[in-house]
């Protein structure tokens, strides 16, 4: 029923959509959770950080929904057939808030020079560049040293955010006074912010998108327990809730009320894939048969069903099924108890107590490692859920002290970007949460990962990640759980809220609000 | 003794409650042998829907009547256990400083301050999360917090027998000190200690709730905090949730109080209020 009255919203929203003009003005508060640390998107790209700043800067381009490249700062774009040269021409007229000039030698330094020093995810995908130059004040040229498949999908406004050089040129980047006042090129200019309540963006008149945004002002609203973020939507304090802002169990009870709209869509570019990583070097988890048994002894579906009330997929693997190369041809763990209790038997499982770490973000999240401790408790396994906070789990993980530990990480739109990081040898290394936590080696799989990645031909790449997957899927290094899907809530007279993949964090771009 | 103990009203129907819940947290293993985690229906069933789940089923589907019962297990456990630890440190600093006086008296009870100024609560949720929650971290915590006034009652109780005759008669038939405060002074103490203790208990009680409402729970044992807490957020569609072990927590409280005050007014009648036996 109330599903029902949903879609009924959403087509009438769809019908709707064409006819009315595009209306100006307007406000629009939107939940961010938790406070961002920072909003300077160059040096902190945390989520929080990423919805708001993602308003105030800008990248080359933007995704839709499928992951494919559209104009951003970059008017239009071309790849040479070696894949080695990719050359962008940028927008006309394109001005930072404070009114300076937005040219070409921008986005060199913040490609090669700034995000270099700040950004972790991106240096590692600038290893691959030769030389960023600036070919005339709206001609970049990217030469790579090999060609690398997912080069295209970098440059993101989270991923390669352009700052300006002629504030930040020469100076130490993290002290900076100008990271207190953020200054981009996007459709929103910082106003204020007031710590532990609201940060207020204004609209950016000069924005080079002629009739952009159709929005005068966002607020981006802190409200620390999510019980009181569900009341703010229902009492009207707040028009959008982003993914994740309340609980489960409330999204069903707030989609139900009139004039409120939903949709899972704008994380396609994230793919936000859950799994818990299971400790490859010691003790029952070392043992490729236990982590098989594992997998058979989850009820994924009921995780799915009940833990997060329909919204996601089960993972049937390394890969999302919403990101490309992704392959069903692997072995399906479904739940099969009597089947895991065989592997334990014949590993010789002695009931040596194994350590579950879940991850300390709210209640749906300890729900979850109850449920996972009850299905393995049911197959013989002995499981005791340790209590953390962020900073535990952080160090514990990062340290290697568990046994299982709850995770979800970003899939960035290509497995040489999101997935791989998890899997090869060469991202095992102690201190970090964010690589391959688990400990997993298999020298031959690294090698294909490397090849994967630098292949020209989509559909080689394709044909390669579907070996790797298969092999990958049999070895269980990590515990695959869900494809996580967080459904934005927003009222229905919020037009073309969530266009790209990225979804509410470039949203206030093309939003607009009928009256 | 007994018999002014039983003539109370509220004393009685204390025990009975009291005698309901040790029951009840005994059988729990016989009545659900699948333990309180187990998920057997479809989640958020409505109390007295169906028969074999009367009290529903909470966010995973588990049974709120077995999540019950083994939370009595756990509240009833860390009740008793932190009290007597805590009997354990208080008893003796307090009769040592009272019955030996001087710079003992002054080292004890300045230590004992130390503790009595900083706010019960605030002290223990910094223990437990310093010693990472579990049921031996919440049982020394809330025993660390609540022995200093078992000291004080002790030490005040000690001061007043030592100065009585048979002491004195006891030091001239030749006993050591250490021997006539444990054979002929504490014995005499014995009577506020029981009805501190059973009030003790239920302070206890809350205290735990009250951590693991905030998450501070052992997340390997059922308790009546944590499932409020874990009720917290769906309060406002399954009330069912929090409502029921809220009503096991005052009962089990009520309870133990009334036995406190029957105990009170049995063994001190001449503290007791006016109009009693």
């Amino acid at each position: 029923m109330n599903f029902l009255k949903t879609t009924t919203f959403l087509v009438a929203a769809a019908l709707a959509a064409p006819l009315a003009a595009q209306q100006d003005g307007g406000r629009l508060d939107i939940v961010v959770q938790p406070e961002p640390p920072g909003l300077m998107l160059g040096l902190v790209q945390n989520g929080p950080t990423q919805m708001v700043a993602g308003d105030i800067y800008e990248g080359l381009l933007r995704y839709d929904t499928d992951l494919n490249p559209m104009p951003g700062l970059a008017e239009s774009w071309t790849i040479s057939d070696d894949g080695l040269t990719y050359t962008f021409k940028l927008h006309d007229g394109v001005k930072w808030h404070d009114g300076e000039d937005f040219t070409a030698d921008d986005v060199v330094f913040s490609a090669d020079v700034f995000l270099r020093e700040t950004h972790a995810r991106l240096r590692a995908s600038l290893a691959y560049v030769d030389t960023i130059t600036a070919i005339d004040p709206l001609t970049v040229e990217f030469k790579l040293k090999e060609p690398f498949g997912p080069f295209i999908s970098v440059f993101e406004t989270g991923t390669m955010p352009i700052v300006p050089k002629h504030l930040y040129e020469g100076t130490d980047y993290a002290t900076n006074e100008a990271n207190a006042t953020p200054i981009g090129t996007g459709p929103f200019k910082f106003d204020k912010w007031e710590k532990g309540s609201f940060i207020h963006l204004v609209k950016n008149e000069d924005y080079y998108v002629e009739g952009l945004p159709h929005l005068d002002e966002v607020y981006y609203r802190v409200i620390p327990d999510a019980a009181s973020r569900a009341v703010a939507f229902e009492t009207g304090e707040v028009d959008v809730l982003p993914g994740g802002s309340v609980e489960n169990w409330d999204v069903p009870r707030l989609t139900a009320m009139d004039g409120v709209c939903s949709t899972g869509k704008g994380w396609e570019f994230f793919a936000p894939h859950a799994w818990m990583w299971m400790n490859n070097r010691e003790g029952p988890t070392a043992n490729q048969k236990f982590r098989q048994a594992v997998m058979y002894a989850l009820d994924r579906d009921f995780m799915k069903d009940v833990v997060w009330n329909g919204f996601g997929n089960v993972a049937t693997g390394p890969v999302s099924s919403k990101t490309n190369f992704y392959s069903d041809d692997v072995t399906i763990y479904d739940h099969n108890p009597d089947k895991a209790k065989a592997l334990l038997a014949e590993m010789g499982y002695d009931g040596e107590p194994v350590r579950v770490l879940p991850l300390p973000y709210g209640e749906t999240w300890q729900r979850w490692a109850e449920a996972v401790r009850q299905n393995l408790a049911e197959v013989g396994i002995n499981v005791e859920i340790d209590s953390t906070d962020v900073a535990g789990w952080n160090e514990k993980t990062a340290n290697w002290d568990y046994d299982l530990a709850f995770t979800y990480l970003y899939q960035y739109g290509d497995p040489a970007l999101g997935v791989s990081r998890n899997y090869t040898a060469d991202r095992i290394k102690k201190g970090s949460p964010w690589n391959n936590v688990e400990g997993y080696e298999n020298p031959e799989l690294d090698a294909k990962w490397a090849k994967a990645a630098t292949l020209v031909s989509a559909d080689e790449r394709t044909a390669l990640y579907a070996e790797i997957q298969k092999e990958i899927v049999d070895d269980v290094p990590v515990a695959w759980l869900m494809e996580l899907e967080f459904p934005t809530i927003y009222r229905c007279n919020i037009h073309d809220l969530v266009t790209t993949g990225i979804g509410v964090n470039d949203g206030p771009r093309n939003a607009w609000i009928e009256e | 003794m007994w018999k002014r103990f039983a003539s109370n009203i509220g004393a009685m129907v204390g025990v009975v409650l009291l005698i309901a819940v040790i029951a009840i947290a005994i059988i729990a293993p016989m009545l659900y042998p699948g333990g309180p985690w187990q998920m057997v229906q479809r989640p958020f069933l409505v109390p007295f829907t169906m028969e074999a789940y009367p009290l529903g089923t909470d966010t995973l589907g588990r049974n709120v009547a077995a999540q019950l019962a083994y939370g009595a297990q756990v509240s009833l456990l860390v009740g008793l256990v932190s009290t007597l630890v805590a009997l354990l440190i208080g008893v003796p600093l307090g009769a040592v400083a009272g019955f030996y006086g001087g710079l003992a008296d002054e080292g004890a009870m300045r230590f004992t301050e130390f503790f009595q100024t900083i706010p019960n609560f605030a002290l223990a949720i910094v223990l437990v999360a310093i010693f990472q929650p579990n049921l031996t971290s919440i049982i020394l915590a809330i025993a660390i917090v609540s022995w200093p006034p078992v000291a004080r009652l002790v030490r005040a109780e000690v001061m007043s027998v030592r100065k009585r005759e048979f002491v004195d008669a006891a030091t001239l038939a030749g006993l050591s000190k250490p021997r006539i405060l444990i054979t002929q002074v504490l014995p005499n103490t014995v009577s506020p200690i029981i009805v501190m203790a059973s009030l003790m208990v239920a302070t206890a009680i809350l205290l735990e709730s009250s951590l693991s409402f905030l998450g501070l729970g052992d997340p390997n044992a059922m308790s009546w905090g944590y499932m409020i807490g874990a009720a917290r957020t769906v309060i406002r569609s399954a009330w069912w949730l929090s409502f029921f072990p809220g009503v096991a927590i005052i009962i089990t409280v009520l309870a133990l109080n009334l036995i406190g005050e029957g105990l009170n007014d049995a063994l001190n009648p001449h503290l007791s209020r006016k109009g009693r036996a």
